[in-house]
Order: C-alpha cells, then sequence, then structure tokens
C-alpha cells in the first residue's frame, strides 16, 4: 500500500522521527498562540521555506495534499467578508494552512517504519496495564495486511451482485463485506492460537 | 486474547476499506461517505472497549501516514485541520455506540439505531463543532457577541446532518443482518465475548 511518505529524498528525511514530531508540536503550538496577520505570513512562509530545496515535484505532491483544505478556505473567506471582518478571516486561514501544511510536511518526510516506532516508544507506559508494544505491532501489521484482502473480498461481492442484478449494488452488500471481516478474524485468531499466541 | 486482538484489526481494516468506497452527493452538494459508518459499525458490532479500539488502531495508522481517510486523505495534517474534533470523536462515539447496544436489552436493529444516533452523531458532533469553531473563526472579533461566531460551524454541521441520519439507519440495519447471519460473532451481545 501506497504511504504519504515522499519517494522524493530530502533533506528532512535523515533527520529523527521524534525531532520533528517534537518541532512540530512547538511550532502548531506557537502558530496558536499568535496574533497578527504578518506573523502568520511570516510563519506560513517559513514552511513554504523549508521546502524549497526539495525540488518541483515535492512542492506538487505538497500542494495536492492541502487540496482537500479548500473548500473551508472558501467558506472562512466569503463568512468573514460577509460579517465584515476580512482581518479574522485572513488569520483563520493562514494559521490553518500554515498549520496543515507543516504537519503535511513531516508526514511526506518520514517513513511509516519510523513512526511506528515512534508510536511504539510512547506506547511503552501502557506496557504496564498489559498492552506490550509487540502486540500493537502485530495489530498495525494486520490492519496492514487486511485492508487489501477485505478490498478485494468487497469488490468480489459487488461483481457477484451486479452478475444478478442489472442495478447498481446498495448498502446490503456492507452485511456480507462486514460478516468477512469476522469471520477473519476468527480464522486469524485460530491461526494465532496455534502458533503459540499473540502475547 | 487473539480473539480480541484479531477483531480490533479487522475491523480497523473495514472502516478503512469503507473509506474507499466512492462518496455519493446529497441533493445539498455535502458529500457522504461511508467512513463514520464504519465507526458506527465498530460500536453496534464490537461493543464499547472492542469498537473503540479499532478506531483508535485506525486513527493511528492515518497518523502514522497511511492514507486511510476517505478521499484518500491522512498523515498528521488531517489532525491540524479543521475535522480534527471529528476525529478525535471517533473513538468515543464508537465506545457509546457500543455501550448503548451492549447495556440496552431491546431487539437489536432499535438498540444499535439508537447507539449510532447518540455515540455516532450526538457525542461526535459534541467534539467536532467546538474545534471547527475554533479552526475556522476567530475566538474574538472586536465587536462581534460570540454566539455569532457559532452560527457557521453550526451550519456546517447541520449539513452533514441528513447524511449522518442515513448512516445511523444504515448501521442499524447492517448490525441487524449481522446478528441475523452470525449471533454469536456480535461481541457487543455476547456473553462470552
Amino acid at each position: 500500500m501506497l504511504t504519504l511518505t515522499s519517494p522524493v529524498e530530502t533533506w528532512l528525511h535523515p533527520v529523527r522521527a521524534g525531532w520533528k514530531l517534537f518541532a512540530l508540536c512547538v511550532f502548531t503550538f506557537a502558530l496558536f498562540s499568535m496574533e497578527g496577520i504578518q506573523a502568520l505570513v511570516l510563519a506560513l512562509a517559513f514552511v513554504v521555506v523549508l521546502q524549497l530545496p526539495c525540488g518541483a515535484l515535492f512542492l506538487r505532491t505538497a500542494a495536492r495534499l492541502l487540496w482537500p483544505l479548500w473548500p473551508f478556505v472558501g467558506i472562512v473567506l466569503v463568512w468573514h467578508l460577509w460579517i465584515a471582518a476580512p482581518a479574522a478571516g485572513a488569520t483563520v486561514v493562514l494559521r490553518l494552512v500554515a498549520a496543515v501544511g507543516a504537519a503535511n510536511l513531516v508526514t511526506m518526510t518520514t517513513r511509516l517504519t519510523d513512526m511506528i516506532a515512534v508510536i511504539e516508544w510512547l506506547a511503552r507506559p501502557l506496557g504496564r496495564a498489559g498492552l506490550s508494544p509487540r502486540l500493537i505491532a502485530l495489530a498495525i501489521a494486520l490492519v496492514i495486511r487486511f485492508i487489501p484482502v477485505l478490498s478485494v473480498r468487497a469488490l468480489q461481492l459487488s461483481e457477484a451482485w451486479r452478475a444478478r442484478s442489472p442495478r447498481r449494488s446498495r448498502w446490503p452488500l456492507l452485511v456480507p463485506v462486514t460478516l468477512a471481516a469476522l469471520d477473519d478474524a476468527d480464522h486469524v485468531a485460530e491461526a494465532l492460537r496455534a502458533r503459540g499466541g499473540a502475547g | 486474547m487473539e480473539r480480541s486482538l484479531t477483531h480490533i484489526a479487522l475491523f480497523a481494516a473495514l472502516i478503512a476499506v469503507l473509506g474507499l468506497i466512492p462518496q455519493i452527493t446529497l441533493a445539498v452538494g455535502v458529500p457522504i461517505t461511508a467512513q463514520s459508518l464504519g465507526i458506527m459499525l465498530c460500536g453496534t458490532v464490537l461493543g464499547a472497549r472492542r469498537g473503540a479500539l479499532a478506531v483508535v488502531l485506525f486513527l493511528v495508522l492515518v497518523a502514522a501516514g497511511l492514507p486511510l481517510l476517505s478521499g484518500g486523505r491522512g498523515g498528521l495534517g488531517v489532525f491540524a485541520g479543521p475535522s480534527a474534533g471529528f476525529l478525535v470523536g471517533f473513538p468515543v462515539a464508537a465506545f457509546v455506540c457500543g455501550l448503548i447496544v451492549e447495556r440496552w436489552r431491546m431487539a437489536i436493529g432499535p438498540a444499535a439505531f439508537v447507539g449510532a444516533v447518540t455515540g455516532g452523531i450526538a457525542v461526535l458532533y459534541a467534539f467536532g463543532i467546538p474545534v471547527l469553531a475554533a479552526r475556522l473563526t476567530e475566538a474574538q472579533i472586536a465587536g462581534m457577541p460570540l454566539n455569532r461566531n457559532m452560527s457557521l460551524p453550526l451550519a456546517l454541521a447541520a449539513l452533514y446532518l441528513p447524511g449522518d441520519l442515513i448512516k445511523a439507519v444504515l448501521a442499524a440495519l447492517i448490525t441487524r443482518g449481522v446478528a441475523r447471519a452470525r449471533p454469536g460473532s456480535l461481541l457487543s451481545r455476547s456473553a462470552a465475548g
């Protein structure tokens, strides 16, 4: 499965994931306590400048990741113009784009394995409550493995539907899809137990 | 132990697969996706604890950088965006869905519907709307009464309400279908689970 990590190697890729996440937390916190349009423009410019050395392809991908924000940006601007507070609207939009842009930058320059290592490190205190890092890693691996399996199952069920009916497949199909997830869960649990258990 | 683990993992995968279903656009032009249906199903089928854990696992993978949210969104950016409150509310929503189905000993269909409406709509919106308000408006605009600030996020939420009501009905129907086909597999209602 594709991750959002950019295949274009940038100067940010070798930086430790933990440091990048820490920097992101500090930056986001600063962003939300910042007032004034100039400061926010500078913050947004900072996020853009960080990505400039990464090349055109990287920048284009970053822009595409920001694209889902445009309905919000549009609505916020229109609404703030309507209540005659354009400065507040600009503040909100700048802050939103800078925060999401910075977070996307960390996601795009950190490999999934590094990110999961950080998650396991963060989850260490849970070990005392009986949730060992091994179990979390196993659960993550199972999800990643079973997303394509369940997608194929859903596709097969929808094809079978179309073979029987001229109409498009609709929600009743989700009953067998859910049953497939339940059955697979039982089978995998048996397989795990047969191999000595998950604990 | 193994059974809990695999059910949590498989339902986390199910939420992701439901996010892949192309979104339908309602008459008002608001896209509705099957993803929050997956959140409701986690609660109504797996029960409160396992359902919530499945959703947490799903969100961990989204935060780690997998594009599993509907429309191929994912990564840390979605937690910085305007819908972050809804994402944080997802596990609580699944928990409440599950709690109602577990505790309320009535027919599974109506119980699942009440659970889905309470958890998947009331609780979820209680998390989502304040964050939406904080991200889309300034806390204080000079000469503006505070309650006017809520009108934009409330209007946005109202656009999604019809779709979410449809999804609550579907969640109830699907849960009833699952209960009929595999009474023992419905962990939210099985004593052994």
